[in-house]
């Protein structure tokens, strides 16, 4: 059994939750490489969507940015960027939004706009939204890959930059919001599942070696564990390959 | 008609203190070199506005000439933070910066409105979010005919709409391909339009998925090859990844980035690696 690191099994946790054909709307970073990785593993059909007008993009190397030539020059079509959002996006065309966050609370709700409670006079100024909001709400769900720590992973972000769950018990439906939202969420240290009632995120399985303890000690809410938690299956030795022949092509 | 200008008569021309600019290119095609331009000729008080103010709005932000950014992500892609940016948000340096947020479905509609002659735009977006708060610009609005309560925006329309293409023809048709991002929305949304091109030919020949800028749609073309650089022209370059890692350093330090603009300012070629 070869090593890997904490950061390869959450590669390769969130890769797994891919299936074949699926149209995936990828945020580039941890969910470009997890959805690259899919594709050369277990779901060769997947279908990847770029926010920079690739659809369909079949890069041999991680891109560096959400519009390397590289997707450009392998997709099945390159649209404009207002196309993107308004023809394929919005109507419910896509089956996953795959994001990052910089802040994800119990509920799903995603930061990226500023850390603190002051958005005029922030802590830390972040990026801000890009294409997430939408992508939140109208991808058929959302699958979320973060690295989780008590900062990352927080009772109630500082800014709902994308919408979740709100605070929970069917508030996104209420809104009208017409995607189901994160059902999914992959760390380096687990996987969260929402409840199907209250919507907050519980603990469904942890990585190979990580202990719930450490989970509670990376969270900063009370942490949820599910009555039956599963351990995430080890990387085989073909994901460990593939992910690091993407990584070694990428840095050539 | 377009007219083929050099690029520091064309700026010189096109964009005044005060203009409400917008230099488009999403990833692909980004026109640094103008932005460079507007730099050294050092305008003032500019409301910038660009769907993702990357390195070329963290240098104008960083060397005084904007007042206000419109925006919907503001990073150094594959990379990390824009620090000028921050320096300007958090600590008002070396001016304040005012910041009108969108997400990138907002601002690719209000482009869109703007193009199309139209006060506003309507999307499905925003619903839960804490943008709407923060910014003035997001209103729900009823839709007539269904009575379902959706999201308007207002139309952008820049006093100067800058974008970088692959070529010109003499007569100042425009042709671009790849990733065409907004470019062809801000130019028709704009008063006034600049395209730098890589290269001005005798021929425009068709190009797959290429599109044409005809030339009475555009006020000013100027050749400059490499012009998008960091960002690329597909068939012409590549992006340079390395320059924009090395950015991170040049941009974390105020005094660094000082040096820089001295360098953008005497006309030195400014490359950092």
């Amino acid at each position: 059994m070869s090593t890997y690191t904490a950061d390869e099994m959450m590669s390769v946790a969130a890769a797994r939750a891919l299936s074949g054909g699926q149209r995936c709307f990828v945020g580039i970073g941890l969910p470009s490489t997890a959805a690259n990785l899919a594709r050369r593993t277990h779901a060769p059909d997947l279908v990847l969507i770029y926010e920079s007008g690739a659809l369909g993009s079949k890069p041999d190397w991680l891109p560096a940015s959400i519009g390397d030539g590289i997707l450009a020059e392998t997709a099945d079509a390159v649209i404009g960027v207002p196309e993107v959002f308004n023809y394929w996006l919005q109507p419910g065309r896509i089956d996953v939004g795959f994001l990052g966050a910089a802040q994800l609370d119990k509920f799903g709700n995603i930061n990226t706009t500023v850390i603190g409670d002051d958005y005029a006079n922030p802590k830390v100024r972040l990026p801000g939204a890009g294409g997430a909001p939408e992508i939140a709400a109208n991808c058929h769900e959302v699958y979320v890959v973060v690295r989780q720590s008590k900062r990352s992973f927080v009772d109630q972000v500082d800014f709902v930059t994308s919408y979740g769950h709100g605070r929970g018990n069917g508030e996104r439906e209420r809104l009208g919001l017409r995607g189901a939202g994160p059902t999914l969420v992959i760390t380096d240290l687990g996987v969260f599942r929402p409840d199907p009632d209250t919507h907050e995120l519980v603990l469904t399985a942890v990585h190979p070696g990580v202990t719930v303890e450490q989970v509670r000690e990376a969270t900063g809410w009370e942490l949820r564990v599910a009555d039956e938690l599963a351990t995430t299956p080890t990387p085989t030795s073909d994901e460990l390959a593939a992910l690091r022949a993407l990584k070694e092509a990428s840095s050539s | 008609m377009a007219e083929i200008a050099s690029l520091s008569a064309a700026v010189a021309d096109l964009v005044r203190d005060g203009d409400v600019v917008a230099l488009e290119g999403f990833t692909h095609l980004i026109p640094v070199a103008a932005g460079h331009e507007i730099i050294r000729q050092r305008r003032r008080e500019l409301t910038l506005v660009r769907m993702t103010p990357d390195i070329v709005y963290d240098q104008l932000i960083g060397a005084g000439c904007a007042r206000k950014l419109i925006f919907s992500w503001g990073g150094n892609p594959g990379v990390g933070s824009l620090h000028r940016f921050r320096d300007a948000v958090q600590h008002g340096w070396p001016v304040p910066l005012e910041i009108e947020e969108h997400s990138h479905a907002g601002m690719a509609n209000r482009y869109v409105a703007g193009a199309s002659g139209l006060p506003f735009a309507v999307l499905r977006g925003y619903v839960g979010t804490d943008l709407p708060n923060v910014t003035d610009t997001i209103k729900p609005i009823t839709c007539p005919f269904t009575g379902e309560t959706l999201t308007a925006v207002p139309a952008i329309n820049p006093d100067v709409a800058i974008v970088h293409a692959q070529r010109a023809d003499r007569a100042g048709n425009v042709q671009m391909w790849g990733l065409v991002g907004v470019q062809k929305e801000a130019v028709l949304a704009a008063r006034r339009s600049l395209v730098t091109v890589e290269e001005v030919v005798d021929e425009l020949e068709p190009v797959p998925g290429g599109m044409v800028l005809p030339s009475w749609a555009v006020d000013r073309v100027a050749e400059v090859p490499g012009g998008a650089h960091p960002s690329y022209a597909q068939g012409y370059s590549e992006r340079d990844n390395a320059y924009y890692a090395a950015w991170d350093t040049i941009s974390r330090d105020r005094d660094e980035f000082e040096r820089w603009v001295e360098r953008v300012r005497s006309g030195e070629v400014v490359r950092a690696s």
